[in-house]
């Protein structure tokens, strides 16, 4: 994990290299979230100060924005499509199993640490319901024995 | 001897194995000593087929496909690289019925061209589109996209070219061009295939609409959900920069403008168009009022076209070969062609792009070959989550937008999701109003209150509870959301809620 002190270092680079564009707020909060894996609520003061708007305005947004995270997810985050094209195809049979063997709801970090589950709508990957990320990869046609086989590999690899 | 082979990067292609094909594939020839060149083009959309491997032979491409990484060995001792027989072989790409049926003119390139390679993209009539623009008086350019009829194809259908006039006729001294790319719709993905499979068509589109109205200024709001679209669009812009199709002097002319990605961050609602320039500002994503209308007070206060995708990369056809050549196409008052795309519970699904007024059931069958499970297909909602919900009755319906919305339908974005007979439409219509409470921006207060009490009230429905109550309440709750919503998220909600209402009373427990 990365310490506070570089913590803090992270922040203000990803702020200076893009506070000076038109609207920048959105693209430093991916940049802090790209290089730390969430937006720490302590960088809030410093990107306030930077855009010249209140530390409000800032947490307002990143609360706004289903993909911001104030915490840390755990070592892999695991998205499960919960939209129309991917239940007409079982995904809720799917997303009780995917549940289930991780043992976290949605919004939840396994106790190890190693899994977070998050739902999201829609992957663009309809023709191949149902899908899932994980981390930066996306599977179509997923099935529970497929998913477990996938969670196998990466258990092994943790 | 060399040979070449096509293994698709499309993300979907992708999502079911492509790249271990084509490592496999690789390592499989090196092996064998044959000299193969693998090139990483895009997906024809026939998503049942893939990963679909194609084979370049003197009498044109050859497919295989769906290809496991277990059958890669079988193909090589099969010859597949001289066009030999085998299980998975699907004969000429281009003459596979499911292709050979459609009218692909946005989507003319893709699956066939390398996305990340603008020699190729030349090599393939592109950039035609902005050679003949710049020889135009920005008018004739706004004039070619109206006469075409093309219509705004995020979902809307506001004919383009009326938009684009508005931003030309708005005097400013920055103006804007967004390509609208946060598609968030279930079921529609015709936009990433864009994205991903030919990204030059939509950079190519956006030029001329910023050469049009005089914008000099671009931006992509792309939906963070597409990290595959993401690097093949910043790709490609460099390379458009780097060869003077963007930048401060397009082709010499002196002419400038300049494109950037811009990501979202998972909100359904920046794809309505206020809201998405409320986020591009750095904001929360609250809807606007309107008026004043983008056109005239947009980005950053400024004239703003906001356009799809799909109508973006509709563009460069229409400035290559004409207005009246796109104008052709079609029926009625929808005019040109609409990529569907073909989702849920379809044995065939994937990208359809024909003319407007070939009717629902050919699509669903002639083209989708009917549900995946073989039970039958009980409801489609076209248009994405704020779309209705279609009985059986209603197939023989023709794709116009005219004749959706003469059914109280929408064509919307053109995604098409079936649903097999196991499916409870109160489920759905339940799910319509937990999607909206989910998404709302919170503004306007029936989309932010009315979606939580639909929700709770189609729950009690679902028991039991009170139904000769709580049937007109759902209804009259709808009527709120429909008429006193600001967007279309609240006001579009009713939608697959009513019509599942309508058709299905029975899975409501109401007699029919």
């Amino acid at each position: 994990m990365t310490q506070p002190s570089t913590l803090q270092t992270t922040v203000q680079d990803v702020i200076s290299a893009l506070k000076d564009k038109p609207g920048a707020l959105l693209p430093i909060l991916h940049g802090i979230q790209d290089a730390l894996g969430y937006v720490p609520s302590d960088s809030v003061p410093s990107i306030a100060q930077a855009l010249n708007l209140s530390r409000a305005e800032v947490h307002g947004v990143i609360s706004f924005y289903h993909y911001f995270r104030s915490t840390p997810p755990g070592q892999h985050l695991v998205q499960v499509c919960r939209a129309e094209s991917c239940q007409a195809m079982g995904s809720e049979t799917l997303e009780q199993h995917v549940k289930t063997s991780l043992g976290i709801d949605y919004h939840e970090t396994s106790a190890d640490g190693k899994f977070t589950l998050e739902p999201v709508y829609c992957l663009g990957n309809c023709a191949c319901s149902p899908a899932i990320t994980i981390d930066n990869d996306v599977y179509g046609r997923v099935t529970s024995a497929e998913f477990t086989n996938l969670i196998d590999e990466l258990e092994k690899s943790l | 001897m060399s040979f070449i082979v096509y293994v698709p990067s499309d993300s979907g292609a992708v999502s079911l194995g492509a790249n271990r094909i084509a490592a496999q594939l690789a390592t499989e020839a090196s092996q064998r000593n044959i000299d193969l060149t693998i090139i990483r083009n895009g997906s024809r959309g026939m998503y049942w087929l893939e990963p679909m491997v194609e084979v370049a032979t003197p009498t044109g491409r050859v497919a295989y496909g769906p290809v496991k990484t277990n059958d890669v060995s079988s193909l090589f001792e099969a010859n597949f690289l001289e066009a030999g027989d085998h299980s998975l072989a699907l004969g000429v790409t281009e003459d596979i019925p499911y292709l050979k049926k459609q009218q692909r003119l946005t989507f003319a390139r893709v699956g066939i061209t390398n996305p990340i390679s603008l020699e190729d993209y030349l090599a393939h009539e592109g950039y035609q589109g902005l050679k003949n623009a710049m020889t135009m008086t920005q008018a004739d350019i706004v004039a070619a996209v109206t006469d075409s009829g093309l219509r705004g194809r995020g979902g809307a259908a506001f004919p383009t070219g009326i938009k684009w006039n508005t931003v030309l006729n708005t005097p400013a001294e920055q103006k804007y061009i967004i390509c609208n790319a946060d598609e968030g719709d279930s079921g529609t993905f015709s936009d990433r295939m864009i994205m991903e499979n030919d990204p030059f068509v939509l950079i190519e589109g956006m030029t001329i609409a910023g050469l049009a109205v005089g914008a000099t200024q671009g931006y992509i709001y792309l939906r963070v959900e597409y990290p595959h679209a993401h690097r093949a669009l910043n790709t490609a812009i460099q390379l458009a920069n780097e060869h003077h199709y963007l930048g401060d002097d397009i082709l010499g002319s002196g002419q400038r403008f300049q494109l950037e990605v811009r990501l979202g961050a998972g909100a359904y609602v920046c794809g309505e168009e206020t809201s998405l320039m409320e986020s591009l500002e750095g904001k929360r994503g609250l809807v606007r009022f309107k008026p004043p209308l983008p056109a005239i007070s947009g980005l950053f206060g400024k004239p703003t076209v906001v356009n799809n995708v799909i109508s973006l990369a509709s563009v460069p056809i229409i400035l290559a070969k004409g207005g009246e050549f796109y104008r052709d196409y079609g029926m009625g008052r929808s005019r040109g062609t609409l990529p569907l795309q073909l989702a849920g519970n379809l044995k065939h699904t994937g990208l359809v792009e024909v003319a407007f007024g070939l009717s629902l059931r050919e699509l669903l069958y002639d083209f989708g070959g009917g549900s995946a499970t073989g039970k039958p297909i009980k409801a489609v909602q076209v248009g994405g989550p704020l779309g209705a919900f279609l009985p059986e009755a209603q197939f023989d319906t023709p794709l116009d937008y005219e004749a959706f919305a003469a059914l109280w339908a929408v064509l919307g974005h053109g995604g098409v999701v079936a649903f097999d007979d196991t499916t409870n439409m109160a489920t759905m219509a339940k799910y319509s109003m937990e999607f909206c409470a989910i998404e709302s921006c919170g503004k306007c207060t029936p989309c932010r209150i009315g979606s939580t009490r639909g929700h709770e009230l189609i729950d009690a429905i679902m028991q039991g509870q009170e139904l000769d109550k709580n049937i007109p309440l759902l209804r009259s709750l709808c009527d709120t959301l429909l008429n006193g919503s600001l967007c279309a998220l609240g006001g579009m909600t009713p939608y697959p809620v009513l019509s599942a209402l309508n058709h299905f009373p029975e899975d409501f427990g109401v007699k029919s």
